[in-house]
């Protein structure tokens, strides 16, 4: 091997090290300088917290957030759940009847691009239930790219395997428990890990079109409630576990399409070299 | 060369094709009267250049379509029922391992892992493959693959194989050997082959019979028999009588195109 091959490569170990390190390291230096500003200057906390005083409060308001993160969290889950066996469903009957895809995807196209924060309040007139209004908001917009990815992908096999399915006087049950489900696998994890994501932005839309009527109390109740009383820092630890709970979520579904994908799909094959 | 009869008409046949037409959708006519007889333990080499029909007339011979006229019969019973089929590419399911792969057919007429492990051991062993049962398709080579498709062609014991272009994909080499596997594999077996393909010494090498397709609108324009006794090894790529029939089947494929 020639001594000039590959002059920038790192040994594996510390090239695996420092990819976790270095955005780590750099989310350090960013919270440290904002922490320094906020001293230098002596800003008041109830225009910017400085992030020790976010982490202080978070400590200290954890009895009341924890129970709101829960809350949230229930919500984004359960909606998400709905997503992916209505999503799923209806992209299994989509391919079975040409029809009823006709005549259904136009509604899911309209619950698409219609901005949940101009829905949202309507649900909450017409749905007695709170809690049930917010998971329907968030379902909505879960619920789309599940559907759209799913219809993609159970219609993507390949057609000469389609053809030798036919040869081999494949059911249309066999078709799709064989080949169109496992070819759509892909494509569903794709939508799925940004329905995770969406499903947390309706809970959290849901929840502040929903202001002080939400009984349920999520964080996003959290931050309006705050925000009244002016508690800026306790708003911050309330963002903070927002996007904890974002990360984590995309995170999970990550994790989950790499080790379904892992075996054959290109996306999730680890290459050498 | 049976110019009156270029169909090659035998008593002992498998399958007759009578003025074969199909016309797609589009309007498109691929086939255009196409007549032919398949003999039974017959390899048999359609030989034709791209687009004139090869793979339309395979698909219906498989029954994955309807000619638009003429008609396919089955004269000694059968159907296209017990057939096998291998594709260009070698279509295999990337989610599934190779015993998975060669498994499928078997599984789709309702056999089971259990009940259907001895014969995809058997279809494995066949093409050399017994080692790789557990490996995913994209672990494994490009004639290896094309091996598995063979595998899974075989599992079910078809009566009748028809493989489309199967090895125009791999490199030469590779080609090669899987051409003496084939030879070994129908020998050994006693199947019928239909084996369609563009390059004139792969259909010399191979075939009991060619018959040569014009341009589209596909027909059987020509059509001999390769009397050479098996097995054929590298010293019939080099023989006279090789020679001889690559320049004959050459000589029919210029005055089909032409
Ligand atoms: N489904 C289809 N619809 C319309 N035209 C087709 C279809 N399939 C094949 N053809 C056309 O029919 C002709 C024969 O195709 P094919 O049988 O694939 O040729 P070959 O296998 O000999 O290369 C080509 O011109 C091709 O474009
Ligand atoms: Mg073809």
């Amino acid at each position: 091997m020639a001594a000039g091959d590959r002059p920038s490569r790192l040994p594996r170990r510390l090239e695996r090290v420092l990819r976790w390190a270095m955005p780590l390291g750099l989310v350090l230096v960013v919270l440290g300088l904002w922490e320094l500003g906020v001293r230098w200057h002596d800003t008041p906390h109830y225009i910017l917290p400085g992030p020790v005083l976010v982490a202080r409060t978070l400590v200290a308001d954890w009895h009341t957030l924890y129970p709101s993160l829960l809350v949230t969290l229930r919500v984004t889950f359960s909606a998400l759940a709905v997503a992916v066996v209505g999503g799923v469903g209806l992209a299994v009957l989509f391919t079975l009847s040409r029809w009823i895809e006709l005549s259904l995807f136009p509604f899911a196209v309209i619950l698409q691009v219609t901005p949940i924060i101009a829905i949202a309040p309507l649900i909450l007139i017409y749905v007695e239930n709170t809690h049930l209004a917010l998971l329907i908001c968030a379902w909505i917009v879960a619920f789309f790219p599940i559907l759209s990815n799913t219809t993609l992908g159970l219609n993507s096999a390949d057609h000469n395997l389609v053809d030798l399915f036919r040869l081999y006087k494949a059911s249309r049950w066999q078709m799709l428990r064989f080949l169109r489900l496992p070819s759509a696998m892909p494509y569903f994890l794709g939508g799925l890990r940004i329905a995770g994501g969406l499903a947390l932005i309706g809970a959290i839309v849901a929840e502040f079109a929903a202001g002080t009527a939400g009984t349920g109390s999520g964080l996003a109740y959290r931050i309006l409630e705050a925000s009244y009383r002016l508690n800026i820092p306790r708003m911050f630890a309330a963002l903070f576990l927002i996007s904890m709970a974002g990360i984590l979520i995309f995170l999970a579904l990550t994790l989950l399409s790499h080790l379904l994908l892992r075996k054959w799909h290109e996306s999730a094959v680890k290459r050498d070299g | 060369m049976r110019a009156d009869t270029p169909s090659g008409a035998t008593a002992d046949a498998l399958l007759e094709l009578r003025g074969v037409s199909k016309t797609f959708p589009n309007g498109t006519v691929a086939l255009d009267g196409l007549d032919l007889d398949v003999g039974r333990h017959e390899l048999l080499c359609m030989l034709g250049p791209s687009g004139c029909g090869k793979s339309t007339a395979l698909r219906l011979i498989a029954g994955l379509g309807e000619a638009s006229a003429g008609r396919l019969a089955w004269p000694n019973g059968g159907s296209a029922g017990d057939i096998g089929f291998v594709f260009q590419e070698p279509t295999l399911m990337p989610w599934a391992t190779v015993f998975d792969n060669v498994h499928l057919p078997l599984r789709l007429q309702g056999r089971g892992r259990r009940r259907a492990g001895e014969a995809v051991r058997e279809a494995l062993a066949l093409v050399g493959l017994d080692d790789f049962a557990g490996a995913y398709p994209r672990e494994l080579s490009g004639g290896m693959r094309m091996r598995v498709s063979i595998a899974r062609a075989l599992v079910t014991r078809p009566r009748l194989l028809l493989m489309d272009e199967p090895f125009a994909a791999v490199d030469e080499i590779t080609r090669h050997r899987l051409n003496h596997d084939l030879l070994d594999l129908w020998q050994g077996q006693g199947w019928t082959v239909v084996f369609v393909t563009h390059s004139v010494y792969e259909a010399v090498f191979l075939a009991s019979r060619v018959v040569v397709m014009s341009a589209r609108p596909g027909r059987i324009v020509a059509g001999f028999e390769i009397a050479e006794p098996y097995p054929r090894d590298d010293a019939f790529r080099l023989s006279e009588s090789y020679l001889h029939y690559c320049r004959q089947a050459s000589a029919a494929l210029q005055q089909a195109v032409g």
